[in-house]
């Protein structure tokens, strides 16, 4: 297991050699990119910023608990921080097991307490030349975040 | 008791990043919160905050000590 909060740009694919063994039969790779419209507004880019002693804290224990609930310690997670372009990759996670099912459902585990629990925060710029953070609870956030 | 509380995203935009609070001894995270919420600027709307103590989410109900790490994490956003 390996978890990391970088300030460079991701290489998700190098990620798959990472995890990868022998006696894996399911290799899975989730990576999360700079989307260009969101709750209907044109989205140019996004500032990730952390807290980030207990960003990193908070990732490592999320993929603690995935490797205890789904049985194998080949997983890596990575998020990145700072100004991000459309489509740049903000997160990638890697999950080797024995099982794909498993695999699947480790990856999505850490997806979605990443999203509920890591203090990240974004705010997005717009092509009006805006910016607002992004609050998921907001009563009108159109969809899943 | 002086506490120095981090504030993050929109919380810290409106309050800035570093906060000092004067709150009495065995003050609990909601009468933290409270004194805050009453710093902010008239007219700035801020979504509710989770309060974190020494880097973990705690209960408005925890009682806050000198020396704590204690964070205002406004809803996060991450991935």
């Amino acid at each position: 297991m390996r978890t990391a909060i970088v300030e460079r740009p991701l290489v998700p694919h190098e990620l798959l050699s990472e995890v990868a063994s022998p006696a894996c039969g399911a290799v899975t790779l989730f990576v999360g990119t700079v989307r260009e419209v969101n709750d209907g507004r044109s989205v140019t880019g996004i500032d990730y910023s952390a807290y980030g002693a207990m960003a990193a804290e908070e990732l490592e224990r999320v993929a603690g608990e995935a490797v205890q609930r789904f049985g194998t310690d080949r997983l890596i997670v990575e998020h990145r921080l700072g100004t991000l372009a459309l489509g740049e990759a903000s997160i990638a996670i890697a999950v080797a097991h024995a099982h794909r099912a498993a695999a699947l459902d480790a990856q999505r585990y850490v997806i979605e307490e990443v999203k509920r629990r890591v203090p990240i925060w974004k705010r997005e710029h717009y092509t009006d030349g805006s910016r607002a953070w992004v609050d998921p609870t907001r009563a009108d956030a159109g969809r899943t975040p | 008791m002086v506490l120095s509380v981090l504030c993050f995203a929109s919380w810290g935009d409106a309050l800035g990043s570093v906060v000092s609070v004067e709150l009495p001894e065995n003050a609990t995270a909601a009468i933290l919160l409270d004194v805050l919420a009453g710093r902010v600027p008239r007219g700035t709307s801020l979504p509710e905050p989770m309060i974190a103590v020494n880097r973990r989410y705690a209960d408005r109900s925890t009682i806050l000590r000198a020396g704590d790490e204690i964070a205002v994490i406004p809803p996060v956003a991450g991935g």
